[in-house]
């Protein structure tokens, strides 16, 4: 049984990083996120796995990062906010959120769009009833989620217009993870 | 001023680091700190008997261990309370630690400051409290009979008693009004209990540098400089010496103005004790037992009117469940009892409440502020009237309207900031027809006639409120233009998320006719502006946004005053357009606002080849005068304060569609409405979105959120697994019109947009599941369960 201090050497790709940390086995990854790696855009908003601010992506799949030891995912690839914009350019899901005004004080923000980005590259083309539900397991206390399912449509658009052609069943689909 | 920003759709300047992850909360900051966690205690009420911190003492990584014995001078005094009334004679604040007795589960007992946080909650689970057990005071309606006693010396456990009456135009009570009415209606209604809960808790995090004695602190907070103010009394320490910083903010709603608390006091001074730097950073379940509750009431209404549903008399008996402690006084029943009057006039009014402590978590303002209670008694009011004569829910409303030619309003009352309570201006009427033709009020009859004919129960509500915003005593803005052309603004009120930086700098970037790009904006820092209030009570854009107004009007003067010397023009004949002044129609008599701010500080070392301009030897200043003239400072900068003579008011009107099933009860939203009145917009996509999470809280608190106490006084919901808020999928899409009537108190006519969302969502939502089902609906939140005995009830 792990004494609460004894460290355990681990290796994660991070945003495409290779990032080393000796974390006790009863350290979260959404701590070791922020606190070891220094990646404080993945915030905690329960701990509880509710609210969802802890989303990131682990090999491509959103995962609470609250609910994760951070020992268990030793080898594995993470996505966070930090890493969604690619060579200094927005998301489509970035953009999107800032076009729609789709947060307001911030702090959930990350684990909608850690959410939707998984979301859209499994679904490009969804429904409004989809996108709906895509984005019913994380909590806003800010925007009342109006400006939020609007964003999430909004960057299908842009995701389609930055890739044209891409439809529902050409999708990247499982290929398209590159977590 | 061609470069108008001022009531455009601009996008947020918040954004690009927000969605980045660059953004700066507070526990983001300080990634060397140590860290705080605190022993809280399990009951809510029970005398401390003994501390034994033995068993914490071994654990690795432990450095200091605080119980309230270990608190110098005036941190071992009660925290303040912040807004005394003479009505509340009984004020009673908690001490940083607990002293002997603790009052609510939750209450801190032990602080313990450790390596980081795990260690740190290791040790608090080795510290063992003996208590001895307490009568436990929970509900209002026990609490006021006095048996057990939340304070020993708080008979009847009532802290504030107030009554307010107003009599009628010819001088007659309530009562006799009441008494003389030819209708008359007498109940009760019930309000539960919920919370602010932003998904950012609180926290502190303090840096003290011994060389400079002096102390940096960064709190997530809706008022740095008045945290600054406590810690600097608390800790003894000269003003001066102590900065304090908001960072981004992860919501407020009102939690985060009550200050300080016990940890922004505590953090500092164990900084400081152990000269290393401190931060703690709560959690979940400590916001739900150890930060603030609001809403609970209970409400006795008697109303008298005639045969058009005109409100002759008015009285209103109010129970306000305040929780263990009263650090931010008596507001929310006061604007409770004041705000219930909305855009009507009443024949005479009386309002009386009583503020009770419980050992349950304080309860302080939550965005509405006592106002959706005052609202939910009023409409629902306004609904059993136009049950009661058979007529149409809104016409009711209407006949009791205060007119469009009648403002400025005098309801004559006192408000929450202890100045009349004149409504400023408004167009109740033209409201109500924009939102009965948004929701299709008048076809609604049809629509629910096929519903039913579909074997489906559909109902429509309304409700109406008017909102006191924009609150004094006052804010300040700083402006200062530079010599590379830059605007930098500054306020000393903060941002809980509100997007003020994007709407100060609209108003700065209008105001002096610059781009916006050029502008930056700073809000809650201490080391940029010292002297501010806070935002709550919607009342950031009315404090900060004109006193930046009028800041940036002092820039503007003095830079044409400046460029007039150059231009060797008339000011009165300058304009300024993206960043240049010049000439109008003459665009070639121009000098850039950047050359200006060089020539505004005359100097004698030059660092560039702009600043070249304004030396001593370049011939720019006249030989007859001196450099800096009299009256005149050096720099192109300018503050001012703006603090209005009493409070502006907002209004609005709400209306829902709502069906409830038959068989489960459960109630779905399918429409809802809304026309809002907040004066001239600056941003309004930034309104659009300051009402939907309005609403969405709203709907929170009609349909799902309470906080759930036991006997015992255990609070039983405190997570997020069974403290329901809202998701999407619960939020009905709201659909917005807007109606601008200026403020005629400040000089950008507006009037406060932030609370107004969440204000008579549960009377509305009432209203309309009433209209669905047939059942009288008194008390809010109402799930499907409560739907379902209240039909087993009607049932018999």
């Amino acid at each position: 049984m792990s004494d609460g201090t004894t460290r355990y050497a681990i290796t994660l790709v991070v945003n495409g990083v290779v990032r080393e940390a000796a974390v006790p086995a009863r350290r979260l990854l959404s701590d070791c996120l922020r606190h070891d790696l220094g990646l404080t855009g993945t915030h905690v908003g329960c701990e509880h796995g509710v609210c969802g601010a802890c989303t990131v992506l682990l090999d491509g799949e959103p995962v609470r990062s609250c609910l994760t030891f951070a020992v268990t995912v030793d080898g594995h690839e993470i996505t966070t906010v930090e890493g969604l914009a690619k060579d200094g350019e927005l998301s489509p899901v970035q953009r999107a959120f800032t076009e729609c005004h789709g947060l307001q004080c911030g702090f959930c923000t990350p684990g909608f769009l850690c959410t939707a980005t998984a979301f859209l590259r499994d679904n490009p083309v969804p429904t409004d009833e989809e996108v709906l539900v895509a984005v019913s397991g994380n909590l806003c206390r800010c925007t009342g989620y109006q400006n939020i399912v609007k964003a999430v449509h909004r960057a299908a658009e842009i995701q389609a217009e930055i890739q044209p052609g891409l439809t529902a069943e050409t999708g990247p689909g499982e290929s398209g993870r590159t977590a | 001023m061609t470069t108008k920003l001022f009531g455009e759709p601009v996008r947020r300047r918040e954004d690009a680091r927000l969605v980045t992850g660059q953004g700066r909360y507070l526990d983001d900051l300080g990634p060397g700190a140590l860290a705080a966690a605190f022993v809280r205690s399990p009951h809510a009420h029970a005398r401390i008997k003994d501390i034994d911190v033995s068993a914490a003492l071994d654990v690795e990584g432990l450095v200091a261990i605080y119980t309230w014995e270990d608190l110098p001078g005036a941190l071992a005094e009660p925290l303040p309370l912040l807004i005394p009334h003479p009505a509340l004679t009984h004020g009673r604040t908690a001490y940083p630690l607990a002293k002997d007795i603790v009052r609510h589960v939750g209450e801190p007992v032990v602080m313990v400051v450790a390596e980081d946080r795990y260690v740190a909650e290791d040790a608090c689970a080795l510290i063992e409290v003996e208590y001895e057990f307490l009568k436990p005071v929970v509900g209002v309606e026990e609490a006021v009979q006095g048996g057990n006693l939340v304070h020993e010396d708080v008979p009847g456990n009532v802290g504030a008693h107030m009554v307010q009456e107003v009599p009628s135009r010819d001088g007659r009570s309530a009562a006799e009004m009441i008494g003389a009415a030819p209708h008359t209606l007498e109940f009760r209604l019930d309000i539960e209990r919920s919370a602010c809960m932003p998904l950012e808790g609180k926290g502190v995090y303090a840096r003290w540098d011994a060389d400079d004695q002096s102390l940096r602190v960064y709190s997530s907070t809706q008022t740095s400089t008045s945290v600054r103010m406590a810690i600097a009394a608390k800790l003894g320490l000269p003003l001066p010496k102590v900065e304090v910083i908001a960072p981004d903010v992860g919501g407020g709603f009102g939690v985060k103005i009550v200050h300080p608390w016990p940890e922004e006091i505590l953090i500092p001074w164990a900084a400081r004790t152990l000269d290393r730097e401190v931060k703690w950073t709560e959690d979940r379940r400590e916001h739900f037992v150890s930060s603030a509750h609001e809403r609970a009431q209970v409400q006795h209404v008697r109303v008298g009117f005639d045969d058009d549903g005109r409100i002759l008399g008015l009285d209103v008996t109010i129970l306000h469940d305040h929780g263990a402690y009263t650090p931010y006084g008596i507001i929310v029943p006061i604007i409770t009892s004041t705000q219930l009057l909305g855009p009507y006039k009443i024949g005479a009014y009386r309002v009386e409440f009583s503020s009770i402590y419980t050992n349950t978590v304080q309860v302080t303002p939550y965005r509405g502020a006592g106002r959706p209670q005052g609202v939910f008694c009023m409409e629902r009011t306004m609904d059993r009237v136009a049950a009661y004569l058979g007529r149409d829910r809104t016409e009711v409303r209407a006949a009791n309207f205060i007119g469009p030619a009648e403002f400025p309003y005098d309801q004559r009352l006192i408000f929450q900031d202890g100045r009349p309570l004149i409504y400023d201006s408004g167009n109740y009427p033209e409201s109500l027809r924009m939102l009965k033709e948004l929701i299709g009020w008048d076809s609604f009859p049809e629509m629910k006639a096929r519903a039913a004919a579909e074997g489906r129960r559909i109902g429509i509500g309304v409700g109406c409120y008017v909102e006191g915003t924009g609150v004094g005593p006052y804010e300040g803005g700083h402006v200062q233009v530079t010599s590379d052309g830059r605007v930098h603004v500054s306020t000393g009120l903060t941002s809980q998320g509100q997007g003020h930086e994007t709407v100060f700098a609209q108003i700065a970037a209008t105001e002096l006719g610059v781009p916006i790009e050029k502008v930056s904006v700073v809000t809650g820092d201490t080391r940029r502006f010292g002297y501010a209030v806070g935002t709550f009570a919607s009342r950031a854009a009315v404090m900060s946004g004109n006193a930046i107004a009028l800041a940036c009007r002092k820039v503007r003067e003095k830079a044409l005053r400046i460029a007039a010397d150059a231009l060797e023009a008339d000011p009165r004949d300058l304009e300024i357009t993206d960043g240049i002044v010049h000439v109008a129609g003459t665009p070639s008599a121009s000098i850039p606002l950047a050359t200006v701010a060089v020539l505004s500080n005359p100097l004698r070392y030059a660092f560039d080849e702009e600043a070249k301009r304004a030396t001593q030897f370049s011939g720019a200043t006249s030989m007859d005068r001196p450099p800096v003239e009299e009256g005149e400072e050096p720099g192109l900068e300018g503050k001012d304060y703006y603090s209005p003579i009493r409070s502006t008011f907002a209004s609005g009107m709400h209306a829902a569609i709502v069906e409830t099933d038959p068989e489960t009860a459960e109630i779905t939203i399918l429409r809802y409405a809304v026309v809002h009145d907040c004066g001239k917009l600056i941003n309004p996509m930034i309104v659009e979105g300051q009402i939907h999470g309005g609403v969405a809280q709203g709907v929170g608190g009609a349909l799902y959120e309470k906080m759930v106490y036991d006997e015992h006084g255990q609070l039983l919901n405190a997570s997020f697994m069974d403290f329901l808020m809202p998701y999407a999928t619960e939020v009905p899409r709201i659909e917005t019109a807007h109606l601008e009537t200026p403020s005629p108190l400040n000089p950008l006519g507006i009037k406060g947009a932030g609370e107004a969302g969440v204000i008579p969502v549960s009377a509305v939502i009432a209203s309309a599941v009433e209209d669905a089902e047939g059942i009288t609906i008194d008390r809010m939140p109402i799930s499907p369960s409560d739907l379902h005995t209240l039909r087993l009830r009607l049932a018999g």
